[in-house]
């Protein structure tokens, strides 16, 4: 905010997919000497509005300028010609290559077409000593650590005379003390007046680095805001898009007495379940019957709570007792036998094997807890699958069609079918209500609801507050990669409680003993 | 006419149709150019006739190209079927060779699991290399595709070996109910792995593993075993193969037996519809490919093809083959001819009906 003429405007920026709207009457300004947060959920239209302005997609409506003068990218090599470049949240640079060849790829210095390799090597260390980074520019990028990596990158970008420099989630990946250094960096190039725009799901680091914020909501523009005027709270709620007033009441269901639910020996107990770089460790029991919801913003670190006690990554050390034995999670065939099921919030990656029937895919977990030798008669597959076909109501009701046909709700349901049919006690159910439309949601809430009446424990991960409002007995909160809270879901809980948790982290009211 | 028109498109649609249509225009052409190319005659008991020796020829290809199905099911290759031919034959004929009655039906039962339970290990230690240390499959399996045929020569000695065994003989040239034994041999092995695959999960297990690793891991499949079972069975074919190549000839050469199987294996796979990135596999579509390969090679010695331009020739029918197979191939074929028209008679695929 030296200046007071933006280095960037981006007026009216619309941009469509087939059947999606990612970007609609979007405004953005971008002034020189500045940390500009870009916040939103998942799906809230940050990238689309970085591929627009790197020239990776064209803009159907809106246009774009750049000190003034109208531009139009036709693809990222312009864009960096004309001081806009971009540092993205996985470090793309070669790990086999020098640090200098890293800098310099695609651009070295040449003479009669030899590349000047002594001229390469000079000017990278120029580069780094600017950034205050005393590196050896011949060793391979790949012996150091991940933050220098990205400080590399950075190095990279701020070569081609950079003017706007775009941080896409850098400190994803980076620890306490590294972020640290990339903020020195970044308040650096900031006092020497380039224009940087920040994307990250981490709040305090936005309140730490950023002078100003803007939200974007499902493709539009929710408003521009100085960072010291937007309590975090507001930031949250102006994310999640949810007026405090308007949630629904909470069903009888979830008004189950807890401490009733929370009598005996737990189904599964971990204590001190974590590991680094994905989730701190964190302790936490589910009962049968109970329904524990996990709360918090995207990238909070639910998925990697739901991945570590499903198995599927291991964790770092702690305990877990089933049924109050010691016993251990190490693999996703172990969960299962131990009756625990996994539906993954990434479908068409981790969910379907799209080439595999309806039916096959319903059965492929229960065939995998059998054993290949023990295969399913076909009667019974055909039993269970017409089954669960018509108690999800699943179309087309063809349990023969590839599973690639059929719709992302339909989907989402084969794959919960695949879990019933195990015949599970726990059930982790990441993001199941994602991207589905409004009727497939609420059955698979009242689902959710029946089954826990039956006994089965449910851990239910979703951004709605609402949604885990009103199914859940007991609300974990994640924040940052860390389990803040845990907050039985009495009369007193609600999602403004929730979401102050989330924004300030400092809400601890343990609802385990 | 419309009800022509989605008969014709519901026959076309078939996996096995196109394979099965290039193997019938093969020997159609062959037909046309030697009219006596498909006449049988039974002579002393046994049926003899270009058709029938194109089926016992093709034997030890589909042995080798049954295992390669399922390992390319599993999104893996085995480039070592080659070698373990060369090396099952040598082992067989090795011990046969040393022993004073060679046509003792037990030294050659002996002979035969020794072979096999060579191959067996070999075919683990494939298993392992992929399944269990993770080395990429084409290299995994590099490995004892070049230095297999070195322990071929090994066992061999550097040597020919030669044997005068009537049973073992009988692998590659006898005859049962007029028919030749290879055929018989063949076809079996087509059963059990078909059995061993479609009667137990195996064949969906191994399926979901190549269609989506990811998945089905988290799907609690433990996808280790069903890969290096793939490995396994894979020499196991090969081992029989080996035995039937060598038994053809009664000898035993560690430097040709078996070599280049494996392309004509993997292409045999390809042809018959199973994808190279994994997934669904179809047996019976990896038999029409082997059955296409060898007529192929049949029909370049019957037309007296020139040695020096028979490979190009096999090479310009296998590019044709690929290409008519091919999709998108024959999608922009198809378009192309019916430019005349209107875009309203290119009746799309009934589109299902999916609500959420």
């Amino acid at each position: 905010m030296t200046d007071s003429r933006p280095v960037l405007t981006m007026t009216g920026i619309s941009k469509s997919f087939p059947g999606v709207r990612a970007l609609h009457n979007v405004n953005f300004q971008l002034f020189p000497g500045e940390v500009h947060a870009l916040m939103g959920e998942n799906g809230a239209g940050k990238s689309t509005l970085i591929k627009v302005l790197t020239g990776v997609y064209d803009t159907d409506e809106g246009t774009i300028t750049l000190d003034g003068e109208p531009a139009s990218f036709t693809g990222p090599m312009q864009a960096n010609a004309a001081g806009v470049s971009t540092v993205y949240q996985e470090v793309n640079l070669c790990t086999n290559l020098s640090v200098a060849e890293n800098i310099f790829i695609g651009r070295e210095p040449r003479l009669l077409g030899a590349v000047r390799w002594g001229e390469v090597r000079r000017r990278a260390r120029a580069l780094l000593a600017r950034l205050d980074l005393d590196l050896d520019v011949s060793a391979p990028l790949g012996s150091y650590s991940l933050a220098i990596q990205q400080m590399v990158a950075i190095a990279r970008a701020i070569d081609i005379k950079a003017r706007v420099l775009i941080l896409d989630e850098p400190t994803s990946s980076l620890d306490a003390g590294e972020v640290a250094q990339l903020f020195r960096i970044m308040r650096q190039l900031r006092d020497e007046g380039i224009a940087i725009l920040f994307v990250t799901h981490f709040l305090d680091q936005v309140y730490e680095i950023a002078d100003r914020i803007t939200v974007l909501r499902n493709g539009g523009l929710v408003g521009e805001y100085q960072t010291a005027e937007l309590p975090q709270l507001s930031l949250v709620e102006k994310m999640i898009g949810k007026e405090l007033d308007v949630l629904e009441g909470i069903e009888e269901h979830s008004r189950r007495d807890l401490a009733a639910l929370e009598e005996g020996t737990p189904l599964v107990a971990v204590s001190n379940f974590g590991r680094a770089g994905a989730v701190a460790p964190f302790s936490l029991t589910i009962h049968a019957g109970e329904v524990v919801g996990l709360a918090g913003l995207l990238g909070s670190g639910r998925t990697e709570v739901a991945r570590l006690l499903f198995g599927a990554d291991r964790t770092d050390g702690g305990q877990v007792a089933i049924d109050g034995t010691a016993s251990s999670l190490r693999t996703p065939a172990q969960a299962i036998d131990h009756g625990v099921g996994f539906c993954s919030e990434n479908r068409r990656a981790e969910g379907i094997v799209a080439d595999l029937s309806v039916r096959e895919n319903m059965i492929l977990a229960m065939q995998a807890a059998r054993g290949w030798l023990r295969p399913i008669p076909r009667r019974r597959q055909d039993e269970l699958v017409d089954k669960y076909v018509k108690a999800l109501n699943i179309r087309p009701a063809n349990p023969e069609v590839p599973v690639r046909n059929l719709s992302g709700g339909n989907q989402q349901k084969v794959l919960l079918a695949r879990w019933l049919i195990t015949e599970p006690r726990l059930l982790i159910l990441d993001e199941p209500t994602r991207g589905i439309d409004i009727g497939a949601k609420t059955e698979i809430q009242k689902l959710v609801a029946q089954l826990s009446d039956g006994g089965m424990a449910v851990l239910f991960i979703s951004a709605e507050l609402e949604e885990v409002l009103r199914l859940s007995h007991k609300v974990a909160v994640m924040r940052d990669r860390q389990m803040v809270a845990q907050l039985a879901n009495d009369d007193s809980l609600d999602a403004d409680r929730i979401m102050q948790t989330i924004a300030s982290g400092s809400h601890r009211e343990e609802a385990d003993r | 006419m419309n009800d022509t028109m989605s008969r014709y498109r519901t026959m076309t649609g078939h996996r096995l149709f196109w394979p099965a249509a290039v193997l019938f225009v093969m020997l159609a052409a062959n037909t046309i150019y030697r009219p006596g190319f498909l006449s049988i005659e039974l002579k002393d008991g046994h049926l003899y006739g270009t058709p029938i020796d194109i089926l016992r020829l093709s034997a030890p290809l589909i042995l080798v190209a049954l295992g390669m199905t399922l390992v390319i099911s599993t999104g893996g290759i085995d480039l070592s079927v080659g070698s373990l031919c060369a090396i099952s034959g040598a082992i067989a004929c090795m011990y046969i060779s040393k022993q004073p009655d060679q046509n003792s039906v037990g030294v050659v039962v002996t002979a035969l699991a020794m072979a096999m339970g060579v191959s067996l290990v070999l075919g683990a230690w494939n298993g392992v290399l992929v399944a269990v240390i993770g080395i990429q499959p084409i290299i995994a399996t590099l490995i004892l595709m070049v230095a297999g045929r070195g322990l071929a020569q090994l066992i061999t000695e550097g040597q020919i070996i030669t044997i005068n065994s009537e049973p073992y003989r009988a692998i590659g040239l006898g005859h049962a109910l007029t028919l030749p034994l290879a055929i018989f041999i063949a076809l079996a092995a087509a059963l059990l792995v078909a059995a061993f695959t479609r009667r137990t999960a195996l064949g969906m297990i191994i399926e979901s593993v190549g269609g989506n690793a990811t998945a089905s891991r988290l799907a609690g499949i433990r996808s280790g075993r069903v890969i290096f079972l793939a490995y396994v069975i894979s020499a196991a074919c090969a081992a029989v193969a080996g035995f039937m190549m060598t038994a053809n000839v009664s000898s035993a050469d560690g430097n040709a037996a078996g070599l280049w199987v494996e392309l004509d294996a993997i292409l045999a796979v390809v042809i018959g519809g199973t994808s190279l990135a994994g997934g669904r596999f179809f047996l019976s579509g990896t038999i029409i490919g082997a059955l296409i390969i060898q007529t192929l090679t049949t029909t370049v010695y019957a037309m007296d093809i020139s040695p020096q331009t028979s490979l190009l020739f096999k090479a310009v029918v296998v590019i044709a083959v690929c290409l008519i197979q091919a999709p998108a191939f024959r999608a922009r074929f198809s378009r192309r001819r019916r430019h005349a028209p209107p875009p309203a008679a290119i009746a799309d695929k009934p589109k299902e009906q999916v609500p959420a």
